[in-house]
């Protein structure tokens, strides 16, 4: 069933609505428990859109195992992934800096408020992203180590092969995964592929994380494929950042999700003009290539790649 | 007046990314001002202009007190402004939420870090900003709450208002919040306008910073009795919001006093002209700030009011 989750007029001629579709279980009584998927805060990161058409094609299959609720938001800021723009268009915003909201303020405020008022409760949320335009990165959970305790063992369940618990940071707060969980509606934050394309593959992979979610909190009690063990990093000296040293052109030479050698070659950064090398990226340590810059351009200090330690990895 | 280069970024194909800074007098960090963080940010850079040529002149008349220096930085992101956007452009950050910057991170976070590095340990800091919504504002100085510039201190530049603002979450990486973590005593000072110049408003503004360097003997201006400011917290300005969507056809300009019930702005329907709304002033006060586009959103303060 479709529902509106907030609505406001635009100047002209037109209504901008935020909408949800609540999918019910076919019997009364089930568990009460419901799992909010929501994504397209990023107008630009579409990861989630085949997520959320795969998740609900694949309950329509078995609709008898359903014991909760699922809701899907697939499009929070629908402005934005109508222009192709990562901020909310005309205020050049963004909506992941404005929650919790003010349901008295203006219109960005207020449909940040909306938003909040409408996940407060569920018993997951899952906030979907899709790294950005210019990084390609594998399935991942984020999580704020202010809220680990509650975050590591449903992130766990969901699937993914990274689970990165970073640091507290003050400009983080106004969030949407913050302020949920700061009023206790835990919160995951779903990293993978990259911004404006789908990667069936990892939909796929989450889709099942999110079946195996459900069925651990009691929403569903059909079939749900085993996960995968993911990585679990708490410490950031875990996390080696490849920076672009000059401007360039990033030809890549390792594969995305590479586990590679000390020194070996990940891409090089080349000067069309000249047809020049400018400088070659290799690897700091030996680690798994976790992130792998998609966009070719890059401009002193552009992130062309995250290594996490082979130790932490667990690889041999 | 020394002109030097205080931070370079290697393009691929455009020219080198410089910031420039104007050093005027010499001695201790005494005073740094810096311009336009964003690429719309024209009458912050024309303000600096007016004051890099008033600060040369007062140096040949020898009328920087000995043992200052004076430090002005027009732009920080000449890049975006050559071509007419607001943020970075490659990957739409604001230099002003990076701050203090990391010289190993990304372009902005480098960008921020080598700046910050020349324009801290000042003892005051003065930036000319602009508000993320667009409008026209009466000249203010705004100062955060937490931090030590003090609203006395603020009263120096003789303008019209002192605004206090309570800091938020996002506050934390600008350029203000900065220097006061690292002991500059931060002020942000808004002219009228930002994206068009407003000629009587920048002068406003260069009389305010010299105002405010005559107070402190930084340098030698006589400042015409000068008005006293008023403090206000940001909390206590009345936002007059639309109801509607539409076009907005303002009846006051910024600076203007109000009566109570005086209308002050229409929203019309776009297609047939019709009067949707009509706001009003809730008490007798001055516009403080005024929404400037055509075009408005239904909730949006669109009119900011301030005691008069
Ligand atoms: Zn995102």
């Amino acid at each position: 069933m479709i529902k509106k989750v907030a609505s406001v007029g635009l100047p002209v001629d037109e209504v901008l609505e935020i909408r949800k579709n609540r999918i019910l279980p076919e019997r009364h009584g089930g568990s009460g428990k419901r799992i909010s998927i929501v994504t397209g805060i990023h107008g630009d990161e579409l990861e989630g859109q085949y997520v959320c058409f795969e998740l609900q094609r694949r309950l329509e299959g078995h609709r008898e195992c359903l014991e909760g609720i699922v809701d899907i938001y697939p499009a929070v800021n629908p402005l934005g992934i109508d222009s192709i723009t990562r901020g909310i268009p005309a205020f050049d915003l963004d909506m992941n800096r404005l929650f919790p909201g003010n349901i008295d303020g203006s219109m960005t405020e207020y449909v940040a408020a909306r938003i909040i008022e409408d996940l407060a409760g569920s018993d997951c949320v899952l906030d979907i992203h899709a790294s950005n335009i210019y990084l390609t990165e594998i399935p991942q959970i984020r999580i704020n180590e202010l809220h680990q305790d509650i975050l590591v063992p449903l992130a766990e369940a969901a699937n993914v092969d990274f689970i990165w618990v970073h640091g507290a940071s003050t400009v983080l707060e106004s969030t949407l995964a913050y302020s949920l969980n700061n009023i206790g509606t835990p919160t995951l934050v779903v990293e993978m592929g990259v911004g404006m394309r789908i990667t069936q593959e990892y939909g796929n992979q989450l889709v099942d994380g999110i079946f195996h979610l459900m069925k651990k909190l009691g929403i569903w009690s059909g079939e749900a494929a085993p996960v995968r063990k993911p990585i679990i990093s708490r410490n950031p000296e875990d996390v080696c950042y490849l920076n672009a040293g000059v401007s360039g052109l990033f030809v890549p030479v390792a594969e995305h999700g590479a586990r590679l050698g000390r020194d070996a070659l990940i891409g090089r950064i080349v000067d069309p003009l000249c047809g020049k090398v400018l400088d070659e990226v290799r690897a700091p340590e030996d680690g798994m290539l976790f992130t792998i810059r998609e966009y070719p351009i890059v401009v002193e200090g552009s992130l062309m790649g995250r290594l996490l330690k082979k130790e932490v990895c667990g690889y041999e | 007046m020394n002109k030097t280069t205080l931070y370079t970024l290697k393009s691929l194909y455009r020219d080198d990314f410089r910031v420039t800074g104007y050093e005027f007098g010499s001695g201790k960090k005494s005073v740094c001002i810096v311009g336009s963080s964003r690429g719309n940010e024209v009458q912050q850079l024309y303000c600096c202009s007016q004051l890099i040529r008033k600060f040369r002149q007062l140096e040949a008349e020898g009328r920087i007190a000995a043992g200052h220096k004076i430090l002005v930085l027009p732009s920080i992101n000449p890049c975006s402004m050559n071509i007419q956007k607001r943020f970075w452009p490659t990957d739409n950050t604001d230099i002003n939420r990076m701050f203090p910057g990391y010289c190993l991170g990304e372009t902005t976070q480098r960008i921020a870090d080598g700046v910050f590095r020349e324009i801290s340990e000042y003892q005051f800091g003065i930036q000319f900003t602009s508000f993320y919504m667009p409008g026209d504002f009466v000249p203010h100085v705004r100062l955060m709450d937490e931090g030590f510039s003090c609203p006395e201190t603020a009263r120096q530049f003789g303008l019209p208002y002192v605004v206090i603002r309570r800091v938020r979450p996002y506050d934390t990486a600008t350029l203000n919040y900065n220097w006061q973590v690292w002991d500059t005593q931060a002020f942000s000072l808004y002219t009228t306008s930002t994206a068009r110049i407003d000629p009587n408003s920048a002068g406003q503004a260069v009389l305010a910073v010299m105002n405010f360097l005559s107070r402190q003997d930084i340098i030698k201006y006589t400042v015409p009795g000068g008005l006293r400011s008023r403090v206000v917290n940001d909390a206590d300005l009345i936002s007059i919001r639309t109801a509607k969507s539409g076009i907005f056809v303002p009846m006051v300009k910024a600076g203007d006093t109000v009566e109570a019930g005086q209308p002050l702005a229409n929203i019309l329907e776009p297609y047939e002209g019709d009067i949707l709304e009509t706001l009003y002033a809730p008490l007798p006060m001055t516009a403080f700030f005024v929404h400037n586009e055509p075009l408005t959103y239904a909730d949006t303060a669109v009119i900011k009011l301030i005691e008069s």
